[in-house]
């Protein structure tokens, strides 16, 4: 899967966790772009998005995204 | 129902699990609130008299102290200390345990240890005192112990779960560094689950009878076919697995749980196995209300239910047929239904995960409740003989015991405080503790009844509290009764004793007051007929004017 499609899938899931409907995700989107992106929501998200792609991420590699771009390119790596 | 307060604390972060208790108890329509204490605040909070935990007052605690906290200290001590750990721990938590007591009469929930092994002595650390994994086990063991000992201390068994889910399942170590959560996001819910069970408890929402299928449920085959000699219990066929359910429904039953058959069946045919089969575990005296006819089940189970006179909600339906199921899971929603695995020798296993019989205590009188319905069942059908029901009530031979509270009746005073709901006018639920507060308090005035007929001993079955309001009034704080007992007359002896009571102490009025909920309809009017005046949102007595009432009970 290319990045952009996995960044569609990836703002489905932010969108559906965060319960909105107008998200839209680039590669250079942080936590302070989005209101409710706090760290509990955190949680949520990283479960969400690995039970969707069946994936399962290290804990260094969750500790180290600066930027939607890197989450992105950590799920690219497993699939 | 009235709002439970829940607090919850742990030692790490427990965010999503005050959110899915919250949501479990939503989905079975208990009416609860959640606070959360601030990320590992359980000392501070406990610690200081003016917290917010306490200014918060809840009703229950839920404490959850992780294992891998735990292991962490163990890892930090010396090696000579090792020895020590379970010892200290349970101290460490008993203290907190009692300091909230020292500040509030909330229950507490603790969840038990889960299970981490480090391996580090491989299966001899069951043998080594000073391994991590002998020191978990000990500590799980000294909290049963003094948890046994203490009821206003509850456990939750978390390590169950934990076997049950596996660990893959139940942690996610990835999250757990980044997060300190230490449950997986899927095994949540199941904690969540088996908090609520203890919660629902505590709040009187219990199971109080299980009903059951005949043919391929307790036995296999069908006997009205195969005939008595070709059932399959004991040795025969797959048997076993029939014993051993058995055996578990046998255990309920003992524990104080009511059995009921309801099977299609004719009578004669389905009594016999009871009766002669002998390798049947369970017998006639173990049924409580026996009914095997053609009629349809939910026919049968309103007529179980007017013969027992408790809830739907307090009853379990198991049967094999899935239409049988299906048509009382759409006629009497109210009633337990779970499913049957296809198999009987998974019938124990599925049925105990299901965790339906929890409950928040346990007392003698509880072994002999089959019994005391049985009786019940029997007057019954005496009464449908006499041509009046003063003649009936009358030829009973009604005798009344009327006690304090005292140590000796206390665990069934609590007891029916969290039992009963139709006949109690004000539903305050006491534990043993809190009755224990009341028998010592000059504040109250307790009154514990026993009822024995001709028939037999009814045992404790009515509970009046009644609380010093002014100078010249009785408040009544509480007043219930077993709904076994209803029709004696049993409600104008008590109104007579508390009456005589009054007016030997001189005090001038009772004052009752009626709370409504869901379940205790049937007392609405009970203090209008019993002669007591409306005043704004009370109900009250002139002793002085009180004409004593009518009834056939003796006191002893």
């Amino acid at each position: 899967m290319d990045k952009s499609n996995i960044i569609i899938e990836v703002s489905k899931i932010f969108n559906e966790v965060l319960d909105r409907d107008d998200i839209v995700l680039n590669e250079s989107t942080t936590a302070n772009d989005i209101e409710e992106w706090d760290s509990l929501a955190h949680i949520h998200l990283v479960v969400a998005i690995e039970r969707y792609f069946k994936i399962r991420f290290t804990s260094k590699e969750i500790q180290s995204w600066d930027n939607l771009g890197e989450l992105v390119d950590s799920i690219q790596k497993k699939l | 129902m009235p709002k439970m307060k829940v607090a919850v604390l742990g030692d790490t972060a427990t965010q999503f699990l005050g959110e899915m208790i919250r949501a479990v108890a939503y989905e079975r329509v208990l009416n609860i609130e959640i606070w959360e204490s601030g990320y590992n605040q359980i000392e501070t909070q406990i610690a200081v008299s003016n917290s917010e935990l306490y200014a918060y007052k809840p009703d229950i605690i839920v404490l959850f102290f992780a294992t891998h906290k735990l292991l962490h200290r163990y890892n930090t001590l010396s090696p000579s200390q090792y020895h020590t750990l379970a010892e200290s721990e349970h101290d460490r938590i008993i203290k907190l345990v009692e300091n909230i007591k020292a500040n509030i009469s909330a229950k507490i929930i603790l969840y038990n240890f889960y299970e981490i092994n480090d391996a580090v002595f491989g299966s001899y650390g069951l043998k080594t005192e000073s391994a991590f994994i002998f020191q978990w086990h000990k500590l799980n063991f000294e909290l049963m112990k003094t948890a046994s000992l203490r009821n206003d201390l509850f456990l939750c068994d978390i390590d169950n779960l934990q076997r049950r889910a596996g660990n893959r399942v139940f942690f996610q170590p990835a999250v757990y560094l980044n997060s300190d959560m230490v449950f997986s996001i899927d095994v949540l819910p199941e904690v969540a689950a088996k908090t609520v069970d203890i919660i629902a408890a505590i709040n009187g929402a219990i199971k109080k009878c299980v009903i059951l299928d005949l043919d391929n449920t307790i036995w296999g085959g069908i006997i009205g076919e195969d005939g008595i000699e070709n059932i399959q219990i004991g040795t025969l066929g797959i048997g076993k697995a029939f014993t051993e359910f058995q055996y578990w429904l046998k255990k309920l039953k003992n524990r104080g749980i009511v059995l009921a058959v309801c099977s299609k069946n004719d009578e004669q045919i389905a009594r016999a196995p009871f009766e002669k089969h002998p390798d049947m575990i369970l017998k006639m005296e173990d049924i409580a209300v026996f009914v095997a006819n053609w009629n349809n089940k939910a026919e049968n189970i309103k007529h179980i239910k007017n013969i027992l006179n408790i809830g739907f909600d307090a009853m379990v339906f198991i049967d094999d047929s899935i239409f049988e199921r299906g048509m009382i899971r759409e006629l009497l929603p109210e009633v337990t239904v779970p499913e049957l695995p296809e198999d009987p020798a998974d019938y124990i296993g599925y049925l105990s995960e299901l965790n339906l019989f929890e409950t928040c205590s346990f007392s003698e009188e509880d072994m002999q409740r089959t019994l005391q319905y049985k009786i019940e069942a029997q007057r019954k059908i005496n009464q449908q003989s006499f041509a009046s029901e003063e003649e009936y009530l009358k030829n009973l031979d009604m005798v009344s015991v009327v006690e304090t509270f005292s140590k000796y009746n206390i665990p069934r005073v609590a007891q029916l405080t969290q039992r009963s709901n139709q006949f109690n006018l004000r539903t305050v639920r006491y534990t043993d503790a809190d009755i224990e507060k009341i028998a010592f308090s000059d504040a109250y005035l307790s009154f514990a009844f026993n009822l024995k007929d001709k028939f037999g001993d009814n045992g404790l079955i009515s509970v009046v509290i009644l609380k010093k309001d002014k100078e010249d009034s009785l408040f009544i704080d509480t007043w219930l009764m077993s709904c076994r007992v209803l029709k004696r007359g049993m409600e104008q002896f008590i109104l007579n004793t508390l009456v005589m009571f009054a007016q030997e102490n001189t005090y001038a009025y009772l004052k009752g007051e009626y709370i409504p909920t869901l379940k205790n309809d049937m007392v609405k009017d009970l203090y209008k007929n019993l002669g007591f005046e409306k005043k704004e949102n009370y109900w009250i007595l002139d002793v002085e004017k009180y004409k004593k009432l009518e009834c056939f009970i003796n006191r002893k």
